[in-house]
């Protein structure tokens, strides 16, 4: 009895805490069946399907032509084709990765040599061009192109990755935002503090490292001079607030006009582009197919709940979020505290400002505009309380892809963009009333 | 039962068959109670009885699942406090329904000016002005509320309710926060509600009280009627018994105590408040009481030695040592505890789970590395809610879902766990019942046992003198009184002291 009793409370919380997931997953789906289509194969296993298809109804003997755009993607598929047909014995007359006109030149040279096109290797897009009927002994039905599959668009990987990819600067900053609500705070300067971090590193970059001829340790250092000064801008929060009791909005919100007037005067309002390709890792590679900010995200986000819901630190903030006079009477240093909650909230501003830097290839005080409110209504989606005292990590996470999931599937089944901001000023309503609703229950 | 003999009148409330249920939790189960006109019903239990939801349906917070309630013989539906206000019903709970910025008199009117969007201040202020002089009490009419004290804001609630045209006043322990003076006040204009015919519900932890005013008791005990009778044909064995359902001999538990050195001293502690610097010691093994009226600096005392206001003066030694005290935390890490009065504000995070509440002074002990150990946590907390007999149905529920008396045990089993040299509890007992009254002073029995050293403030007498090894007692930040011989000493005695 005691134990399901224990049992049973455990699945509750976790509902609780975690019931969000639910509703991002029926978003999911929603979002999944309303952009149902015909997919195209692409890249380089597209090629060697092609290829397989050739090498099965002509058998050998046969001469192909290769036809791809000059794409990454095409040209993957046009070397992956060529590839395959060679080791099945299929001679390749010709290459191309171009436009129609290339094409022609290609079949003129070839059957200027009297060669035989038996089979062109198509993809969807070139096997449409005109250009095949122009040669009566081409024609376009000798194109062969990979088989077409039924996918939504939402669900296909490259997309996924998209969302995940743009959700990570918000989540990032999410994590700050988390711990400064959990107790009792708000911080309306993160938006501002990204401009900050990506003026001031870019022009570290520029003015001291040498531009886009920039070593690698001076952009690391770069880096870290941009997260210290808004680290630096969040131990400053936290001391007006703790030292001088001014309530969290007021000190965030000043501090969101004197970094951003700070962002403004450093740059001379204008972008930073002078930066060398070691900036541009971090936010535009990959890892393992996976986009550098994602993997950051997913690590920070590992850690930061392992922080809150193992650590004295977490317990710490979820208590004096719960009742601060209680946790000062009950020994809990509430000041140092608070400070350490601000300055690592502006620290995580800081570093989703050098990530959106490095996406974007540029330092740029108009950077992080109206971040503040995006990165709160993902920690409130998620089921924290403004109150203080509540909220978990990783619903934090959920909430920002909530509402990334809404935007992106927006996007996908082609909302009015005037339409979209409505609807996620209504998502963040609903969010909040059910979750209010589930509560009183 | 439904009819007063006296009269042939319906009585002035009826409620019958009343049942509800919580998730979990059976409140209250068939209970019927009915008040007259002009009678004082004294209403006991036990914390966790179902006084709370009894009240909290008369005020329209809460509906029963089974049951009516008829209010001078007409079914009544309390769905809202309008509607409680409308059946003549005033409800005045613990916590006061005022605006502490606004005055006595706008916050009577307050949601009921009459003057279309304006406020009519002259025929506001006459009428509470009135309604005042017929209480008899003097209240200022122009302060905020919240710079009243709490008596004179428990009078504001009445005189609301009467605005009201109440028939029947409930009155959650009202005399929790009051002095013994402010109590026969109180009385005072409870026997004038009677003699205007107005019923009163009144509950109170205090037995002395319910024998002085009440005419009938009613006690509620697992959320069933134990039963009701005359209060004349009633002792207060007899009546503690109803409330426990077991017997219990004493009061207050026998020990002896073999008192030692003294382990903290304090020389000149000074408080902005303060006129003059304290002196004082308190013994190892020894209880010393602290008394008198409200605002007579006892908690500011307890403040200043654990650190939590700021000292402008003196010194604090323990055990010859010198403690240079800061913070809580420092007075905490100096081996000092203070359990405060009031656990909603300071005492208990009550968002927050029994198991978290307890670890909270802990952490540096039950951690390692910046990691909670947590199974080392919820061993330790279960063990003690074993110990301190917490009623809790796992250590991850959430302290605010606990009776009262259960919250002060979680409290005291967060600073047992500490092991602290020198303990203050800041009214220990404070709406909690009887049962868990005579736990906690058997505790403090212990911890004395133990060598500590304890300070307990208090504003019952009976718990002072039962308690304490020698008591202190102050009037307006000085210390007027010590009392060696406790054996000997009479309440009358320390009224003396605390009103000079």
């Amino acid at each position: 009895m005691e134990n399901r009793n224990a049992s049973g409370s455990v699945v509750n919380q976790f509902l609780s805490d975690y019931g969000m997931l639910a509703v991002l997953l029926v978003l999911g789906a929603l979002f999944a069946t309303l952009t149902i289509k015909e997919q195209h194969p692409t890249g380089a296993s597209a090629g060697r399907q092609v290829a397989q298809m050739i090498a099965q109804r002509q058998g050998e003997n046969t001469q192909v032509l290769i036809v791809a755009r000059d794409t990454r993607e095409d040209r993957a598929f046009a070397r992956a084709a060529a590839k395959e047909l060679q080791a099945l014995g299929i001679r390749v007359l010709a290459v191309v990765n171009g436009v129609p006109n290339d094409v022609r030149a290609a079949i003129e040279k070839i059957t200027a040599g009297r060669q035989q096109i038996d089979a062109i290797v198509a993809n969807d897009v070139t096997a449409k061009w005109s250009v095949y009927d122009r040669f009566p002994s081409v024609g376009s039905d000798k194109c062969v192109k990979p088989r077409p599959y039924i996918w939504p668009d939402f669900l296909k990987m490259s997309n996924l990755l998209g969302v995940a990819n743009q959700t990570a600067i918000y989540a990032i900053i999410a994590i700050g935002m988390t711990m400064v609500i959990v107790s009792a705070g708000i911080d309306l300067s993160v938006g501002s503090l990204v401009a900050l971090a990506s003026v001031v590193s870019a022009l570290c970059i520029r003015d001291w490292g040498g531009g886009a001829d920039a070593g690698i340790t001076m952009v690391v250092l770069g880096c870290a001079a941009g997260i210290a000064v808004c680290a630096a801008a969040g131990t400053f929060n936290g001391l007006m607030i703790t030292v001088f009791g001014i309530p969290p909005f007021i000190v965030s919100l000043s501090m969101m006009m004197i970094a951003s007037g700070l962002a403004f005067r450093l740059s001379d309002g204008r972008s930073i582009s002078e930066l060398p390709p070691s900036f541009l890792w971090l936010g535009g590679s990959q890892t393992l197919g996976v986009p550098n900010p994602v993997w950051l995200m997913l690590v920070l986000y590992s850690v930061a709940h392992i922080v809150m819901s193992r650590m004295v630190f977490g317990r710490y903030v979820y208590a004096i979020g719960g009742n601060k006079e209680a946790a000062r009477l009950s020994g809990v240093p509430v000041k140092r505290m608070l400070m350490a909650v601000y300055t690592i909230c502006g620290a995580l501003a800081g570093l989703g400002g050098i990530v959106l830097s490095s996406q974007l290839a540029a330092g740029d005080p108009k950077f992080g505009l109206m971040y503040e409110l995006e990165v709160i209504a993902a920690v409130v989606v998620g089921g924290a309380s403004l109150m203080g005292g509540r909220g978990k990590v990783f619903g934090t996470l959920i909430g920002a892809f909530i509402i990334a999931v809404i935007k992106n599937g927006m996007n996908l089944t082609n909302v009015d963009p005037f339409n979209q901001r409505i609807v996620l000023g209504a998502v963040l309503l609903a969010a909040v009333l059910l979750d209010m609703l589930r509560r009183r229950r | 039962m439904a009819r007063s003999a006296l009269t042939g009148k319906p009585p002035l409330l009826e409620m019958h068959g009343i049942d509800k249920s919580y998730p979990g939790v059976r409140a209250l189960d068939g209970v019927s109670l009915s008040v007259q006109h002009g009678e004082v019903v004294a209403l006991l239990g036990e914390n966790g009885a179902g006084k709370s939801t009894l009240i909290k349906m008369l005020g329209g917070a809460h509906q029963p699942d089974r049951g009516n309630i008829r209010v001078a013989g007409e079914e009544v539906n309390i769905d809202s406090p309008a509607a409680a206000r409308l059946a003549g019903i005033g409800v005045i709970f613990q916590e006061f329904n005022l605006v502490p910025e606004l005055a006595p008199w706008e916050n009577i009117f307050l949601g009921r000016e009459t003057g279309f969007g304006f406020v009519r201040r002259e025929t506001e202020r006459w009428r509470a002005a009135q309604l005042f002089q017929q209480t008899g009490v003097d209240v200022p009419m122009d302060v905020p509320c919240g710079q009243l004290s709490v008596a004179q804001q428990q009078i504001v609630e009445i005189v609301k309710a009467l605005s009201q045209n109440a028939r029947l006043i409930v009155m959650d322990e009202p005399s929790a926060a009051l002095t013994t003076q402010e109590v026969a006040c109180l009385f005072d204009i409870i026997r004038d509600l009677k003699r205007r015919n107005i019923g009163v519900i009144y509950i109170s932890h205090r037995m002395d009280e319910i024998f002085q005013i009440s005419d009938r008791v009613a006690v509620l005990r697992d959320g069933q009627l134990v039963g009701t009778a005359p209060t004349g044909e009633l002792d207060r064995k007899r009546l503690i018994e109803m409330m426990v359902g077991r017997n219990i001999e004493e009061e207050f538990p026998e020990t002896t105590r073999q008192l030692g050195p003294a382990r903290l001293v304090v020389r000149g502690l000074k408080h902005a408040k303060f006129p003059v610097g304290l002196d004082f010691e308190v013994r190892r093994g020894e209880v010393l009481g602290v008394t008198g009226l409200i605002g007579a600096g006892r908690t500011e005392l307890a403040r200043l030695i654990f650190g939590a206001d700021h000292l402008v003066g003196g010194s604090v030694t323990l055990d010859g040592t010198p403690l240079d005290i800061r913070s809580p935390r420092d007075a905490i890490l100096a081996g000092i505890c203070l359990l405060t009065e009031d656990r909603k504000q300071q005492g208990l995070i009550m968002g927050a789970s029994i198991c978290e509440n307890f670890g909270l002074p802990n952490l540096s002990e039950l951690s390692y590395g910046g990691f909670v150990r947590g199974r080392q946590e919820r061993v330790a907390c279960d063990s003690y809610a074993k110990r301190l007999n917490i009623k809790m149905s796992h250590s991850q529920q959430l302290v605010g879902n606990l009776s009262g008396g259960n919250q002060q045990k979680v409290v005291l089993a967060k600073w047992l766990q500490r092991n602290a040299e020198v303990v203050i509890f800041d009214e220990p007992t404070r709406g909690v019942d009887v049962g868990s009254k005579y736990e906690i002073y058997a505790l403090i029995n212990e911890l004395a046992k133990q060598g500590k050293a304890i300070i307990m403030i208090s504003s019952e007498l009976p718990e002072i003198l039962g308690m304490s090894d020698r008591i202190l007692v102050m009037h307006e930040g000085r210390i007027t009184g010590t009392i060696q011989d406790t054996a000997a000493a009479t309440q009358e005695q320390i009224m003396e002291f605390a009103a000079q």
